[in-house]
């Protein structure tokens, strides 16, 4: 878990991912500027590449930060309802503006994503029982109350199906143009570690925070906006990809401890690189078809996510 | 000097603290004593501006808290509640650097290193400082938070229960740390503790709360005596003179 592992395998992973696909480009290809391999390389398979790196090390960041703040390893957008409320807010968009931009769908998808993870916190206060398994139980009932409420209302309009391009993440849609919006988790990258010592500090308890001066409200209200900003931007573009948020910044903090400064470069790389060797590998099992990445994440993430259960007594 | 002025908090409708005024020496050791639900824990809260008084107000060296920064006040007054965020994973060293976070917000410059570096060695943690806190016992643990407090560098430090889970070897190292702070580091300690015979033989003053009232108040052989003990606790509690000590032997009265 050292960064001289972890730059390396992302800088090859990233290159085989780019020569990777069913029109074979090679190196060689790129130095014609008109040729149609450097068209396909620069509309579709660069966007590929950066769509996954941002939206990898974008969901492990949001997960690492919700941990943090929840104070418990199991929270993350897969399992605190953050995920079924973007949903169901790109459907809000989608019923209520019919030819809503881009821009618009993510502002409203934003609320939604804000206002479930809000909710949950809320619930989470409300709990007595603070078991480390039965608060990610109540954030899982609690996204299933919202995607149903997605599913009716749906189905009521007939865009289930429209709908379901959101329930599955997937890169081979991912084209110039259509993934741009994933930038803004650049910008959220940085302030989330502007404030890594904050969000620290804040996992240890709000009579912690106060007693060394800081306003926790402000910083977990700060913490809730940029993981809710990532997963609008990320559904958006790529769809739901699950679990990510979960196992990577779990994998990260059994090797480096929780001092978010020193643990968030190292989540994001390994979320990038985890999220990259999916997509290669769903590219490359059923040649020259596609698994999905939700489903190739899902079934390896979920059996991580099982291990460190098991696990969980040796460390958590 | 702390002053606490006709402090009172009401949890619903039960008053938890009612018309507390109590004067805190610099340079002491003041233990909050009393039974169960008799405030103190809330009432050190209100002190230390973790929870707010409905009315009445705490003036920490003749300045209102309410008029402080966090900031500043966080430099000034320090507490430790009972630790149960053991799920976070941080080495000694760095919940230590922490205790800086009111001067550096996060980057330690040399002085604030050598800080570290000092309450490391105070707290006697050196050699085991970039262990992680869920794998050291219950007094290591409870030493590296104290380690922090003295990081944060503060004339007040307040601890609440520090006790708790702690078998009797570590609590006496705890208490004779607390004793050394204030002895040679000149710090003024406040502390609730439920056993009255470690406030009796460390502390130099006592409160003793009772239903959220302040029913004694004076140096420490004055509280120890049968009489005031009973008001306290309404029970007959023999002392023994023993080593200088003064020990409640309360086991079967």
């Amino acid at each position: 878990m050292k960064k001289r592992y972890l730059i390396p395998a992302l800088f090859i992973l990233s290159v085989i991912s780019l020569f990777v696909g069913v029109s074979s480009i090679s190196p060689l290809d790129l130095l014609d500027f008109q040729s149609e391999e450097t068209q396909i390389f620069l509309i579709s398979r660069l966007p590929r590449l950066v769509a996954i790196l941002l939206a990898g090390a974008g969901m492990s960041m949001a997960g690492l930060i919700m941990q943090q703040l929840s104070r418990n390893k199991f929270v993350s957008p897969t399992t605190a309802g953050t995920l079924d409320a973007t949903r169901l807010g790109i459907l809000v968009s989608m019923l209520m503006f019919a030819n809503a931009s881009m821009i618009e769908k993510m502002a409203v998808a934003f609320v939604f994503a804000l206002a479930g993870t809000f909710l949950f916190m809320q619930i989470l206060n409300r709990i007595k029982f603070k078991d480390a398994i039965f608060i990610p139980l109540v954030g899982l009932m609690f996204g299933n109350i919202l995607s149903s409420i997605t599913t009716f209302f749906a189905y009521r309009a007939d865009v289930i199906q429209n709908m379901s391009a959101w329930l599955q993440g997937d890169f081979s849609m991912v084209m110039k143009g259509s993934y741009e919006l994933l930038y803004i988790s650049v910008p959220v990258f940085i302030i989330a570690y502007l404030y890594a010592n904050r969000f620290t500090v804040a996992g240890m308890g709000e009579d912690f925070s106060k007693n060394l001066g800081l306003k926790y409200r402000s910083i977990v209200n700060i913490g809730l906006t940029l993981v809710a900003l990532i997963t609008a931007t990320v559904v958006l573009t790529v769809g739901v990809i699950p679990f990510l948020g979960l196992i990577i910044p779990n994998i990260v903090s059994i090797f480096k401890g929780d001092h978010l400064q020193k643990t968030l470069p190292h989540t994001a790389m390994l979320g990038a690189i985890f999220l990259l060797l999916c997509d290669i590998l769903g590219r490359v099992l059923i040649y020259p078809y596609e698994i999905s990445i939700s489903l190739m994440v899902g079934v390896i993430g979920s059996f991580i996510f099982l291990f460190l259960l098991f696990r969980r007594k040796a460390y958590a | 000097m702390i002053q606490v002025r006709e402090l009172s908090k009401l949890y619903g409708k039960k008053q938890v603290v009612e018309n507390v005024t109590v004067d805190i020496q610099r340079g002491q050791i003041t233990s909050f004593i009393g039974p169960n639900g008799a405030g103190k824990s809330t009432l050190l809260s209100m002190v230390s501006r973790l929870l707010d008084a409905d009315t009445g107000e705490v003036l920490i060296d003749s300045t209102n808290t309410k008029k402080m920064k966090s900031n500043e006040l966080s430099k000034r007054v320090s507490i430790l509640k009972q630790s149960n965020f053991m799920n976070v994973r941080l080495t000694i060293r760095e919940l230590v650097s922490f205790g800086r976070f009111p001067y550096s917000k996060g980057r330690l410059n040399d002085e604030d290193e050598k800080m570290v570096d000092q309450a490391i060695a105070y707290m006697d943690l050196a050699e085991m400082e970039h262990a992680y806190l869920d794998e050291l016992s219950g007094g290591q643990r409870q030493r590296a938070f104290i380690a922090m407090v003295i990081a944060q560098d503060t004339d007040y430090v307040l601890l609440d229960e520090p006790l708790n889970n702690l078998d009797m070897k570590h609590s006496v190292q705890i208490m004779k740390i607390l004793r050394r702070l204030v002895d040679e580091l000149g710090k003024t300690v406040i502390i609730v503790l439920h056993d009255i015979n470690f406030a009796s033989v460390y502390s130099d003053r006592i409160v003793a709360l009772k239903n959220g009232r302040v029913v004694k108040d004076g140096p420490t052989e004055e509280i120890i005596q049968s009489a005031a003990l009973k008001e306290i606790y309404d029970m007959d509690i023999p002392i023994q003179q023993m080593n200088n000590c003064r020990i409640c032997v309360y086991f079967n009265s």
